[in-house]
């Protein structure tokens, strides 16, 4: 058994209350059934609604069970900067994805090598 | 283990943790400075995952037809069982997070045992979903061979389980570890190294998981399967039917049969199996994007499962401590990152309306 340190610092260790664990399983369980019971009833807002969902649960996950409720602000920072550049690059690139296509479809090559979907049902 | 240091034998009055590493000035630093570690790691790990995440955004605003014809292949139910399975994973593994952090050295083992059951039961469902579709040659564009006969079991044990050959063949390396490991566990305990033995009998146990995820999802498939024949009142797939002499009777509509089945087949839209005449040749790119996504990510379970069966071996050997439990905590944040992926990867793929 190794020697106990002369400063206390057992402190900094915070595990997380047992009934908040439990309530956030719960909120995230009651997220997954609401997300499946409203997949394709929401018409033209079933996508926003279902990336919604989707990132109340990731917050939930994020902030308790990945602690990030107490944990350190840099820590923090240090992650959403992953989005931010996540974001750069989706962003960019859907900003770009629309001058090419013509592009593409202009380039001679066989019909069948097409990736446009046809107008009508084969 | 970077920041063990378990070389040296301490003297009563060396004052830090067996763990505790000489160039930190304290534990907490030790333990700080391993969670921004842990962080920029999972910054890695969502830029890595975020080039299939523009990929489909790409194509799913190129093509949303393609999106629209292919989604009917996955199964919401599976997927859901699968969002389920994980999140209390997640749960279980924040357990084991506290229980380290209060020095709980066998809570940790047990919670932390249970998460590696559950991503077992994950790889096990996935492991009927892919064998389910490569029966019915739903490959990737390239390969792309998608017929509503489901593919006939060539091999003897597959005829006689009555499962498709895809599946035997993923169980292999399953039902090899899972021999090998309860072997083990009993070897060790026969040369009196009870650690490693509960340490073998627990990855056994997780390869148990596999199974059960398997057995589960394959049971649902059958229900499945009957159901929807059953309510198109006409056999639109193959039901593999088990009879009493071990050989697997498939019931192959004729080709004509299937031409005027299928016609009405596709007016069902809870059908997971539509006319191959019906879709764009180009539905197989979804798949491409599909396998990429939940391949990598089955593989990040994997993965998983492997840093897991190392905190559970430390655990079983009573290493934390309330002053040292970072390792627990930061294989608790991957874990919660494949959770994370996956709470985007399930509505982004199955729930597509």
């Amino acid at each position: 058994m190794a020697g106990h340190s002369h400063h206390d610092e057992h402190h900094f260790a915070h595990p997380a209350p047992i009934k908040l664990l439990l309530a956030v399983f719960f909120a995230l369980i009651f997220l997954t059934i609401l997300t499946v019971a409203t997949s394709g009833k929401m018409g033209p807002f079933g996508t926003i609604v279902a990336m919604a969902i989707a990132t109340a649960k990731a917050a939930l996950v994020c902030l308790f069970f990945m602690h990030m409720f107490w944990d350190k602000s840099f820590n923090v920072l240090v992650f959403f900067s992953s989005f931010l550049f996540v974001s750069l690059f989706i962003g960019f690139t859907m900003l770009d994805t629309d001058h090419y296509q013509n592009t593409i479809d202009a380039f001679p090559r066989a019909p069948e090598q097409t990736t446009v979907a046809p107008t009508e049902m084969k | 283990m970077a920041v063990a240091d378990t070389a040296h034998h301490h003297d009563h009055h060396h004052d830090h943790g067996e763990f505790i590493a000489h160039h930190f000035d304290n534990a907490e630093q030790q333990f700080d400075s391993g969670k921004l570690g842990i962080w920029i790691f999972l910054v890695t790990e969502v830029l890595f995952f975020s080039g299939l995440f523009v990929a489909y955004t790409l194509w799913r605003y190129h093509h949303p037809e393609i999106f629209q014809q292919a989604h009917v292949f996955l199964d919401k139910v599976l997927g859901g069982i699968n969002t389920v399975v994980l999140l209390f994973s997640s749960l279980t593994m924040a357990l084991a997070v506290r229980c380290s952090q209060m020095s709980n050295n066998r809570g940790t083992a047990f919670y932390t045992l249970i998460t590696m059951v559950c991503a077992a039961i994950f790889l096990g469902v996935k492991a009927i979903e892919y064998s389910h579709k490569w029966d019915q040659g739903i490959l990737v564009r390239s390969l792309w061979a998608y017929t509503t006969d489901h593919q006939e079991a060539q091999w003897t044990l597959s005829k006689q389980l009555g499962i498709s050959d895809w599946l035997v063949a993923l169980s292999i390396i399953p039902a090899i570890l899972l021999v090998a490991f309860i072997a083990l566990s009993i070897i060790a305990r026969l040369v009196a190294n009870p650690i490693l033995s509960k340490f073998f009998a627990g990855l056994a146990i997780t390869v148990g998981g596999y199974f059960l995820g398997a057995v589960g999802g394959h049971i649902y498939m059958l229900n499945y399967e009957a159901q929807s024949a059953a309510n198109s009142g006409h056999a639109q797939v193959a039901p593999l039917v088990l009879h009493a002499d071990d050989k697997v009777a498939t019931d192959h509509p004729t080709a004509a049969a299937h031409g005027v089945d299928h016609h009405h087949a596709g007016e069902h839209h809870d059908s997971h199996h539509p006319d191959p005449k019906s879709l764009d040749r180009d539905v197989g790119i979804f798949f491409s994007i599909y396998y990429c996504m939940t391949g990598l990510h089955a593989v990040h379970i994997l993965g998983g499962i492997g840093f897991l069966s190392w905190i559970f071996y430390r655990s079983l050997k009573g290493h934390w401590r309330s002053d040292y439990f970072g390792p627990v905590e930061y294989v608790g944040l991957y874990w919660h990152l494949v959770d994370l992926i996956w709470i985007y990867l399930f509505p982004m793929l199955y729930l597509i309306d």
